[in-house]
């Protein structure tokens, strides 16, 4: 089988630390991909070196068998990137946004206009064509965002907390669309700390101290193995089973409101 | 695959936002407009370094015809009024002293016996030195004042003998006092100033709108595009060229249409090496913010080669007044070659020939600045 994403001992040291740690994993073509984890396990750090922001320190990324570094080119054409923090401009309308990227990938007119019209109407942006980015509200940026990384048809779309500090509605509006464009064949690799959309993952993988703990499976498998009874209860038994302390009982240790001796 | 090295479609398009985003920058487009205005009038104004009426002293030993004629010419230049006349150095240097004179004149009592022996006579200024602006006024005008007047006695000497010039000895006038002999600062500082205002509206907004992408995050989805790295350098540089250029145009109009200073040599040369600047100091606004992560970081770099480029570079202090050390900081600002280019074209009307050292110069700076900014910016990429 022929894989959107392989990575072989992928590993990023910043100075001391070692954000990701020889990380290995095969992602087929087609599905959704949960990727979960708490803050600071190397998610982001992951993506980042998958979308060519950051170098490997050592390891092997593929994306559709063009290796990361050397075939960055190719890997950057079949692909389609929303960072963790909004990064388009603020300044420039959705428009000039969109028509940004369009000729940043060298989309001719015709097909520009006609790309622009399906996205807008897709990311439920209409009627905001002219408004300025930055004065959007959270989930129309969002919703912006990922219009601006479909822009040029990806293959892969890789989505680093879509919707963090995003109301339900939106949320649910915008994983509508990912399902969408899941079913029309493209490969999403999406990170989030809602284990409601995780769950909606065709697979997912744990990360943790910038090890992968899992192989990526679907959510129900994994429930499965651990015996408890949702997903919420699988991340928190992960990272008690690693740090070898119950995450409930480590505030019973507190003790702000008795008095000090 | 088609791989272009140059995509002429994702040039114009950065292009094209960049401008977008200086129309709604409040501060991008007023920077060329108002910091001319506010410099050109503060410089050419209120830092007056003209100084007239010098307070000075006359130890006249002499006391000749000849002398008192000499001594006549120091009063008509505007520049000296004679309070005192003493009768010894000691009289003269309690005054000096006592700040009651800023200037004595010196006259030796031989003065006129060497006159008539074809010598040339050994005058003396003292120059009070604690304001240096006060004593280089005085220094050089009295320069002039001899020199010119020397001229006068050897044209007389020479209609008497009925010889050429050329067999008497050269007379060397100060330059500086001679392309601009009233002495009036503003035809000095106005001209300096618009090399001044076009390197620090170049420097700022360039380095501005490369940080701001680092600053805004914006930079990283602009790295998971196809885009390359001189694609996207040109394409940001470019509206700052225009903006640059426009600001060096806009100063260069006050300083002939206000203040007056017509260039005297050729403005299609000046023209081009204005731009030959803007490009040079583009590259020092690429090369800060490879250093910055922030426009606050920015700003402050440019602080540490703003300062420098108005103090060392000759723009308010001569070259030649400083110290050695010193003077070598100011050779290594790029604006000083370019002062002196448009002072050289501005002032004394001189001509490429004239200019070519400082015109190499900047030539050479101009590449080597382009060249590891484009290096280090490259790299920050990463
Ligand atoms: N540029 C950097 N320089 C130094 N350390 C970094 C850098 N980027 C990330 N790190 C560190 O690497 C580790 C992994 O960070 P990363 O952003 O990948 O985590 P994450 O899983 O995405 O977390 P979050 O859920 O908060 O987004 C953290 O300890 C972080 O502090
Ligand atoms: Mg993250």
């Amino acid at each position: 089988m022929e894989y959107a994403i392989e990575v072989e001992n992928l590993t990023k040291k910043f100075g001391d630390i070692t954000a990701v740690d020889h990380i290995s994993f095969k992602i087929p073509k087609g599905r959704i991909f949960g990727f979960l984890g708490p803050n600071g396990s190397g998610k982001s750090t992951t993506i980042r070196m998958l979308c060519g922001v950051l170098t490997p320190s050592s390891g092997k990324g593929r994306v559709f068998g063009f290796d990361v570094v050397k075939d960055a080119e190719s890997v950057k054409q079949n692909l389609g990137y929303m960072s963790q923090k909004f990064s388009l401009y603020e300044d420039l309308t959705v428009e000039e946004n969109l028509d940004f990227y369009a000729g940043i990938y060298g989309l001719s007119r015709k097909v520009k206009e006609a790309r622009k019209k399906e996205l807008i109407a897709m990311a439920n942006l209409t009627g905001k064509e002219k408004s300025l980015a930055g004065t959007l509200s959270g989930g129309w940026k969002q919703r912006l965002a990922l219009a601006c990384a479909l822009i040029h048809k990806p293959k892969l779309l890789v989505l680093d907390e879509p919707t963090a500090g995003v109301d339900p509605v939106s949320r649910r509006v915008f994983w509508e669309i990912i399902h969408v464009l899941s079913r029309q064949g493209i490969t999403i690799l999406v990170t989030t700390h809602y284990m409601d959309e995780a769950e909606s993952c065709d697979y997912i993988g744990f990360i943790f101290n910038g090890k992968l703990i899992n192989e990526f499976a679907p959510p129900e498998e994994i429930i499965k193995k651990e015996h408890v009874k949702n997903l919420e209860d699988v991340f928190i038994s992960i990272v008690e089973r690693e740090t070898n302390t119950k995450v409930s009982s480590s505030f019973q240790e507190m003790k702000f409101l008795e008095p000090d001796e | 695959m088609k791989r272009n090295l140059f995509n002429w479609q994702r040039f114009f398009t950065i292009i094209k936002k960049e401008f977008i985003q200086v129309k709604r920058d409040p501060i991008s487009l007023r920077i060329p407009i108002v910091m001319p205005i506010i410099m050109m009038f503060l410089f050419g104004y209120a830092v007056n370094t003209e100084i007239e009426h010098i307070p000075s002293a006359v130890f006249d030993q002499s006391k000749t015809q000849e002398s008192r004629e000499y001594i006549e010419k120091f009063t008509a230049s505007d520049y000296f009024i004679i309070k005192y006349y003493v009768s010894s150095e000691k009289e003269l240097s309690e005054l000096m002293d006592k700040g009651k004179v800023k200037a004595g004149l010196i006259i030796p009592a031989s003065y006129s016996t060497d006159l008539s022996r074809n010598l040339i006579p050994q005058t003396q200024l003292i120059i009070d030195g604690t304001d240096p602006t006060t004593a280089r006024t005085a220094m050089n005008s009295s320069m002039l004042i001899s020199e010119v007047y020397s001229k006068n006695l050897k044209e007389i000497e020479i209609k008497k003998l009925g010889t050429s010039i050329a067999s008497l000895p050269g007379v060397s006038l100060n330059s500086k006092v001679w392309y601009n002999p009233n002495l009036e600062s503003s035809r000095f500082t106005v001209p300096g100033l618009v090399g001044i205002i076009l390197q620090n509206i170049t420097i700022m907004l360039t380095a501005f709108a490369l940080v701001r992408e680092k600053e805004r995050g914006t930079i990283e989805q602009l790295i998971v595009t196809p885009i390359r790295p001189i694609e996207l350098i040109l394409g940001k540089l470019i509206p700052y060229i225009f903006i640059g250029y426009g600001g060096f145009l806009f100063s260069l109009s006050i300083c002939i249409f206000w203040f007056g200073v017509y260039p005297e040599g050729n403005i299609v040369l000046l023209l081009v090496l204005g731009f030959l600047f803007v490009i040079s100091s583009l590259s020092i606004g690429m090369l800060i913010s490879t250093f910055a992560n922030n426009q606050l970081q920015a700003m402050m770099v440019m602080i540490i080669v703003i300062l420098p480029s108005i103090l060392l570079s000759g723009f308010i202090f001569p070259m030649e007044a400083m110290p050695k050390a010193i003077s070598v900081l100011g050779y290594i600002l790029p604006v000083t070659y370019f002062l002196d280019i448009i002072r050289g074209i501005m002032l004394k009307g001189v001509g490429f020939d004239f200019l070519v050292h400082d015109i190499i110069a900047l030539v050479l700076f101009t590449i080597f600045l382009l060249s590891i900014a484009t290096l280090r910016f490259n790299k920050s990429l990463d």
